[in-house]
């Protein structure tokens, strides 16, 4: 029989990854709730996973592509935003619903326990459907250009879990602030967008400055972006100056979410 | 044997903001740095120097007044929270009603939704497999489960939630007050599930403002008075010790020091009394004069939507309406805003109407739907005397709360030696 001993915790009360593992059922069974949820009583329903960074792309093909004329390493435009959209659009929803999901699942905290971690988490891994959809599309579109897919393929997941270690630091940070200060929900809309302009997606990392690339750099989703590319399109050097720096930043936001996270989640049921 | 439960010297420690759901943003924080933010008397003790002992297969009440601290404990015990001092010792799995239904989501199927509360309150997928059937038939939705719940009834609803819950099978079960909702047959259903868990040595915590239901259901229960124990024993004396003390004074009640009270601004109770028909205060009132329930109060500041209201009880607790003063549709269009100033609300309960015993009082002061203000479900009792009261003649006790004046004829045939008597 399993024994509880509950006191305050003064000080730090460690990451707690074993207790979340215990409650791995529930962190599925959550994901499952949102991917189930999320199309409910739409027209279009996961049609709108694909329609979303497709019709995007098309926007910017249009404008940024066509009118403005902007590189492209020499790819498709269509193709080269579209590689950058589908792990951009995975940080964004993920970090946006996660933010609000500690709020949003006020009702659980404050009745049942279990460890808090696995609510953020949740929103996040969630996304990875949508991403699945969407990269069905990219196929497709890879065909229709006659683009061949790189040989360093083999990456493409590496970089999956780079983008989702970064959403989900993010996401802890976010999602734990929230619950005290609801200035986030404003705050986030602007910190994405300018987070947007600072991400390769639209234009090549190499429109920036040889002076600012490793400052640049230092937003993981730059690796992110450039990582994808290099997995999925041709042949081209391994972009590292750009992919370390990312991978280091992501992995201090990934701990000091974790660690915030840990500190603040005690009081979430009294604030709230 | 070892306890199931034991706990020492627990306490909880609110602020007082945290309490009201006050919202900090970002700039008060910023405001506020450089001074004292934590004062003294900016917190407010929800629970303190808490102790008791509880062997398996006991089921404890747990009485009091609302803010008496009951569900600080139950919030503590399945670790929502954490205390700010003391600690709690816990031997086997805890679950928890503190409110049925957690986690259903409206767009999922009633089969979803048994699976995603399931897991929400710790079953594992095999647990929840293998008691589906159980639960489907406990619940009565066997033709619904592929309805999304938001198509329930909420007696549907409410059955389907509770059956998660109860087959959870934990060895502690922590239940706050499920039974206030639900009909008849349901709420007996949920007793009977409850008496079961018992009967199999687990471990419950039955917290309820209904005394028959906790003088049935426990055998042992506690009396929780702001924050601590007042009284530990036999459910029986618990019951009287907290209907003589806790469950209000005669007559008259003040909120005076009473922290529920400071945290309900701007609302601010006063005072509430119960006048016979001369006006004067009484605490036993005759059965066939009519009764006034006064509730005095104060607002610091307008307050849209407010509406203040009484709730009238048994002596043991048993619901018998709730009245409020903008009941009337042309008078709460009236009063969109209740401007800040001292009110007094008046209620007139009819003359025959109560049977002779004792009631409690309790009042309510909410914006429907945004915020309630101040409740207090005990905060005085009162007397009614039979005396003159119809049938009065023969000395017998009637059953139930009320002995109203009716109106008979009786109709005489015929061949019967009376006149009709109207």
């Amino acid at each position: 029989m399993e024994r509880v001993r509950i006191r305050p915790i003064r000080g730090w009360a460690g990451l707690g990854l074993s207790e979340l593992w215990r409650f791995h059922e529930l962190v599925y069974f959550l994901i499952w709730r949102d991917v189930r949820v999320r199309y409910k009583q739409t027209l279009l329903g996961a049609a709108w996973a694909i329609l979303q960074p497709f019709l995007t792309m098309v926007i910017f093909s249009i404008f940024f592509g066509e009118l403005a004329g902007m590189s492209s390493d020499g790819f498709p435009y269509p193709i080269f935003s579209y590689v950058g959209l589908l792990p951009w659009g995975f940080f964004e929803s993920g970090v946006t619903k996660a933010a609000g999901s500690l709020v949003a699942g006020r009702h659980l905290i404050t009745k049942v326990y279990f460890p808090r971690l696995a609510i953020p988490l949740a929103s996040v891994a969630s996304g990875l459907v949508d991403f699945g959809l969407a990269f069905v599309v990219l196929i497709g579109m890879m065909a229709y250009y006659r683009v061949a897919p790189s040989p360093a393929l083999w990456g493409l997941p590496l970089f999956l879990l780079l983008a989702l270690s970064t959403a989900l630091g993010v996401s802890l940070w976010l999602s734990a602030l929230n619950v005290s200060y609801r200035d986030i929900g404003y705050l986030l809309p602007f910190l994405l967008r300018a987070w947007f302009f600072l991400t390769p997606v639209t234009y090549a990392a190499n429109l920036v400055p040889e002076a600012y690339r490793s400052l640049y750099a230092l937003n993981p989703m730059t690796g992110v972006v450039e990582g994808m590319r290099w997995a999925m399109l041709g042949d081209r050097p391994f972009p590292s100056e750009l992919i370390l720096p990312s991978v280091a930043v992501a992995a201090v936001l990934l701990v000091s979410g974790l660690i915030y996270f840990r500190t603040t989640e005690r009081t979430f049921a009294d604030v709230v | 044997m070892t306890p199931a439960i034991r706990v020492t010297d627990l306490g909880k420690r609110y602020r007082l903001g945290q309490l009201r759901g006050a919202q900090r943003t970002l700039r008060d924080r910023l405001a506020l740095t450089g001074r004292i933010p934590r004062s003294q008397d900016g917190w407010i003790w929800a629970l303190r120097h808490v102790n008791f002992d509880l062997e398996p297969g006991t089921v404890l009440g747990v009485i009091g007044r609302n803010g008496a601290g009951k569900s600080t404990l139950l919030k503590i015990l399945c670790r929502v929270t954490e205390p700010t001092e003391g600690q709690a010792e816990i031997a086997g799995r805890v679950g928890s009603l503190l409110e049925v239904g957690t986690g259903f989501h409206p767009e999922l199927s009633g089969r979803e939704n048994i699976y995603l509360n399931g897991a929400i309150l710790g079953m594992r997928r095999r647990e929840i497999e293998s008691r589906f059937d159980e639960i489907v038939d406990f619940a009565e939705v066997e033709e619904f489960l592929e309805t999304p719940v938001k198509h329930y009834s909420s007696g549907m609803y409410l059955r389907l939630a509770f059956a998660v819950a109860a087959h959870l099978d934990p060895e502690i079960l922590l239940v706050d007050e499920v039974l206030a909702v639900g009909d008849v047959e349901f709420q007996r259903k949920c007793l009977g599930k409850m008496g079961d868990v018992a009967q199999a040595g687990r471990t419950v915590l039955f917290v309820s403002h209904n005394m028959s239901a906790i003088l049935r259901l426990t055998n042992q229960a506690i009396v929780m008075d702001r924050g601590s124990i007042s009284f530990q024993g036999p459910t029986a004396r618990a019951v009287d010790t907290y209907l003589a003390t806790g469950g209000g004074q005669a007559g008259e009640r003040d909120w005076q020091g009473d922290p529920r009270a400071e945290a309900a601004a701007p609302f601010r109770p006063l005072r509430l009394r119960v006048l016979n028909s001369a006006g004067r205060l009484s605490e036993s009132l005759p059965s066939i004069d009519p009764i006034t329930v006064e509730f005095e109060y104060q607002l610091a500041a307008d307050i849209p939507g407010l509406r203040v209201g009484l709730y009238l009880a048994t002596a043991q607790g048993e619901p018998l309406f709730a009245s409020f003063d903008l009941d009337e549709a042309r008078r709460f269009e009236q009063m969109p805003v209740r401007r800040a100033g001292r009110y007094r609300s008046r209620c007139h309960i009819p003359a025959n109407w109560l049977n002779e015993g004792g009631y409690l009082v309790g009042v309510n002061a909410s914006a429907f739907r945004i915020r309630s203000y101040f409740s207090d479900e005990h905060a005085l009792r009162f007397s009614v005397d039979g005396t003159g009261a119809p049938g009065s003649q023969w000395p017998e006790r009637r059953a139930g709360p009320f002995r109203p004046r009716l109106d008979w004829e009786i109709l005489a045939e015929a061949d019967s030696g009376h006149a009709d008597v109207r």
